[in-house]
C-alpha cells in the first residue's frame, strides 16, 4: 500500500518536471512570437527571403543570417564528423586499455572550454593561418566562386573550422558511449564468422548507427547555436555567398552584436524574430534527425537486435 | 519522514534567502539611512562613471550609485520603462524616443570622447592624413587601394603601396559607430544617403569586428586594413592613428585638448542634444562627441532625485579632474555652467 503511494508521488513529481520542459519550450515559442509581432506584421514571409538588413531605414530581412548559420554549421559538420567518429572508434575499439581513460577524459575536457576562449584562439592563432592560406591560394583557384573574395583571414572558412573544433568533443563523446554500449556478443559473433578487426568494428558501427546519427545531430545543434566564437571570426558581413573566404554572418551572432543597442521597436522585434527563426530551424533539424533515426531503427536495427537482447532478460 | 525533512530543508533555504532580499528591499525607500540609485546605459563612459561613483561615495557614504553598462540602447529602453532611475547614452535620444517616455527627460553631457582612424600599412610609420570625404569614400567601398590619388594627394611624400584597403568596422551596435557615421554623413551626402547615422548601420564594404579590441586586433593583424576606434582605446594601447581634416581645413591630431576644443566650438542648445562632429574652430578635432546622462525632469522619488542632482553638480565640477587621467576629455567651462543652471529644472 505504502509502496504504491510512494510510486504515485514519485511518478507525479517526475511528471511535473517533464511537463516543465514542455512548458518552457512552448513558453519560448510564444514569447518569441509575441515580442516580434511588429516585424512579423510588417515583413511577413519576406523576412525569410530578403537580404537587406538596414537599421537606419528600418528594412530587415534574415536571409544572409539564415544562410550563414546553415552554411557554417554544415561545413563544420562535414569537417568534424569524420574526425569525431575516428576519435570515438579509436577510444572505444582500438586504443590500448591504459590510454582509453585519459583520451576520453581529454576529449570531454575540450567540451568544457568556454567559447570565448575558442574565439580568442580563433582570432589570434587560427585566423592568421587561414589568411596565409588565402594569400597563398593561386589565382586560377580564386576564380572559382568557392574561393573568391579578399584574403582577410576572417570569414566563412575560419568560422567553419572553429565550429568544427568545438563540435568534435560533443559528437565523439556521445558516439564513444554508444560504441561502448554495443553488446560484445555483436563483435564476438562477427569474429566467430571469421571477420577481421575492421569488419567487426563495422558491425559495431552498424549496430549503433541510429545513436551515431544522433551524436552527429547533437553536434549540428551545437554548431547552429554557437555565438561568440563565431562572431569573432566570421567577419560579420551579411551576404549570401558560397565563398569560403568571404566574411558572412550568422543568426546568433547578429543577435549578440546588435541586441544591446537596438532601441527602436521595429529593430528589436526584427532581432527577436531572428531568434524565433533560429528556434524554428533548430526544432526542424531535431525533427529531421528523429525521423532519420526512427526510419533507420525500423529498417536495420530490429532484425539484428532481436536474437541478442533477450540473452540477459531470459535469465531474469 | 523524507517529506518532512524536505519541508524543513525548504524552510531553512527560504529563511537563508530572506536577509539578502530584505537588504536590497529596505535600501530602496529613503528611510534616512542609505540610498541606492540604479542606472544603466552606455559602455563608453563606464570607467569614468564608476570612478565618479566611487569617489562620490567616499564623501557621501550613505549614497550608493549602481551602474550597469549594458549599452546606450538598453539604457534608453530601461529609463523609458522606468526600471532604472537614470540612463546614459552616447547618442542623444531621438524625438520619437523622448515622446515614448513617461514624462520629460533631460540630457546632461558628462564628458567627451573622440573616434580615430587606425590602419596598418606595411612600411608606413608616419601618421597619415585623412579628410572626411576620403574616409567616407573608403567606407563606401569607392576608394579601394592605398595608392589611390585621393590618399596620395593628402599625404605627399608618403610612399603608399598598391595594396587593397581592407575595411574594418564595428559589428556590435555602438556609440562609436554612431559618432563616426555622424561625422561622415555631415561631410558626404553620398554617405548620408547610402548609410546614414545609427549605432548599427548597413555597411556597403568591409568586415565587422566586435568591440574596440576586435577592430584594433583585426587591423593590427591584417596588412592594408583600416578601422576606427575610440580615442581612449587608441591612447591606452598606444596605437598610432591618423589626423583628420576639420571644418576649418586643418588636419588635427586627436587629443583630449582637440576634443574639448570641438565642444567649445558649438552653440549649445537648451536641451543639450547636440552633435559636435565637424565642429567649427581651427583646433577642433572633427570626430568627437559628448556622452550624456539622462534624467527625468519630474521624478516621483524626490530623495533620489536630490541625491542625483547633487552628484551631477559634483561630477560636472570637481569630478571633471578625474577625466583626463582616464582618457576622457573634460567639458569646456561654459558647458558646465549651463548644465549647473539646467539642473535646477529637476524637481
Amino acid at each position: 500500500m505504502r509502496r504504491s503511494s510512494d510510486d504515485r508521488k514519485f511518478r507525479l513529481g517526475t511528471g511535473v518536471f517533464a511537463a516543465l520542459v514542455l512548458l518552457i519550450v512552448i513558453g519560448i515559442a510564444v514569447e518569441l512570437t509575441r515580442q516580434s509581432t511588429l516585424s512579423i506584421a510588417k515583413f511577413g514571409l519576406k523576412f525569410w527571403t530578403t537580404s537587406t538588413w538596414n537599421p537606419v531605414s528600418g528594412d530587415f530581412g534574415a536571409l544572409p543570417f539564415i544562410w550563414g548559420t546553415l552554411y557554417s554549421s554544415i561545413l563544420a559538420l562535414v569537417i568534424a564528423t569524420p574526425i569525431a567518429l575516428g576519435i570515438a572508434i579509436f577510444i572505444s575499439e582500438l586504443s590500448p586499455g591504459k590510454l582509453r581513460q585519459p583520451l576520453a577524459y581529454l576529449t570531454d575536457l575540450l567540451a568544457a572550454i568556454p567559447s570565448i576562449v575558442y574565439g580568442l584562439w580563433g582570432v589570434f592563432v587560427l585566423v592568421p593561418y587561414v589568411r596565409k592560406l588565402e594569400v597563398g591560394t593561386p589565382d586560377w583557384l580564386r576564380k572559382i566562386p568557392l574561393f573568391n573574395g579578399p584574403p582577410l583571414g576572417v570569414g566563412m572558412l575560419s568560422a567553419a573550422l572553429i565550429l568544427a573544433v568545438m563540435v568534435i568533443p560533443f559528437t565523439s563523446s556521445v558516439a564513444r558511449e554508444i560504441l561502448k554500449n554495443v553488446p560484445s556478443a555483436q563483435r564476438e559473433a562477427a569474429y566467430a564468422l571469421g571477420a577481421t578487426r575492421w569488419e567487426a568494428i563495422k558491425v559495431a558501427i552498424g549496430f549503433g548507427k541510429s545513436g551515431i546519427i544522433g551524436a552527429v545531430m547533437l553536434g549540428f545543434g551545437r554548431a547552429l547555436g554557437e555565438t561568440i566564437a563565431v562572431t569573432m571570426v566570421i567577419g560579420n558581413s551579411p551576404q549570401v555567398s558560397a565563398s569560403l573566404f568571404k566574411p558572412q554572418y550568422t543568426m546568433a551572432a547578429v543577435i549578440a552584436n546588435e541586441f544591446t543597442e537596438a532601441a527602436d521597436e521595429l529593430y528589436l522585434h526584427a532581432l527577436i524574430e531572428i531568434g524565433l527563426l533560429l528556434f524554428i530551424i533548430t526544432v526542424g533539424v531535431n525533427m529531421i534527425s528523429r525521423l532519420l533515426i526512427w526510419s533507420m531503427k525500423r529498417r536495420v536495427v530490429v532484425p539484428i537486435t532481436a536474437p541478442i537482447v533477450p540473452a540477459e532478460e531470459a535469465l531474469a | 519522514m523524507k517529506w518532512k525533512s524536505l519541508v524543513v530543508f525548504l524552510v531553512v533555504a527560504l529563511a537563508a534567502c530572506q536577509p539578502n532580499e530584505s537588504k536590497t528591499q529596505t535600501a530602496a525607500p529613503a528611510s534616512g539611512g542609505s540610498l541606492t540609485i540604479n542606472g544603466a546605459g552606455a559602455t563608453f563612459p563606464y570607467p569614468i562613471y564608476s570612478k565618479w561613483f566611487d569617489e562620490y561615495q567616499k564623501t557621501h557614504p550613505n549614497i550608493r550609485i549602481n551602474y550597469q553598462s549594458i549599452g546606450s540602447g538598453g539604457g534608453i529602453k530601461q529609463l523609458t520603462e522606468q526600471t532604472v532611475f537614470f540612463g546614459a547614452s552616447d547618442g542623444p535620444m531621438t524625438d520619437a524616443q523622448l515622446q515614448g517616455a513617461h514624462g520629460a527627460i533631460l540630457h546632461f553631457p558628462t564628458v567627451l570622447g573622440g573616434v580615430v582612424p587606425v590602419y596598418n600599412i606595411e612600411g608606413v610609420t608616419a601618421p597619415l592624413r585623412f579628410s572626411g570625404s576620403l574616409l567616407a569614400g573608403i567606407y563606401l567601398g569607392k576608394v579601394t587601394k592605398w595608392n589611390d590619388p585621393a590618399i596620395a594627394q593628402l599625404n605627399p611624400g608618403v610612399k603608399l603601396p598598391a595594396n587593397d584597403i581592407a575595411v574594418v568596422h564595428r559589428s556590435d551596435g555602438s556609440g562609436t559607430t554612431y559618432i563616426f557615421c555622424d561625422f561622415l554623413s555631415k561631410v558626404s551626402s553620398d554617405f548620408k544617403q547610402k548609410v546614414g547615422v545609427a549605432t548599427s548601420v548597413s555597411w556597403p564594404a568591409g568586415v565587422g569586428a566586435k568591440g574596440n579590441e576586435g577592430v584594433s586586433g583585426l587591423v593590427r593583424q591584417t596588412p592594408g586594413a583600416i578601422g576606427y576606434v575610440e580615442l581612449i582605446y587608441a591612447l591606452q594601447n598606444k596605437i598610432t592613428f591618423g589626423d583628420v581634416q576639420n571644418s576649418a581645413g586643418k588636419f588635427v591630431t586627436a587629443s583630449l585638448e582637440s576634443v574639448t576644443a570641438a565642444a567649445a566650438g558649438v552653440t549649445m542648445p537648451d536641451d543639450f542634444r547636440v552633435s559636435i562632429t565637424n565642429a567649427d574652430g581651427a583646433d577642433a578635432y572633427p570626430i568627437a562627441s559628448f556622452t550624456w546622462m539622462l534624467l527625468y525632469q519630474h521624478p516621483t522619488d524626490k530623495a533620489r532625485s536630490a541625491a542625483m542632482v547633487d552628484f551631477l553638480k559634483w561630477a560636472l565640477s570637481d569630478g571633471q579632474k578625474f577625466a583626463p587621467g582616464l582618457g576622457y576629455a573634460p567639458l569646456p567651462q561654459p558647458v558646465v555652467a549651463k548644465e549647473i543652471q539646467a539642473l535646477a529644472k529637476i524637481q
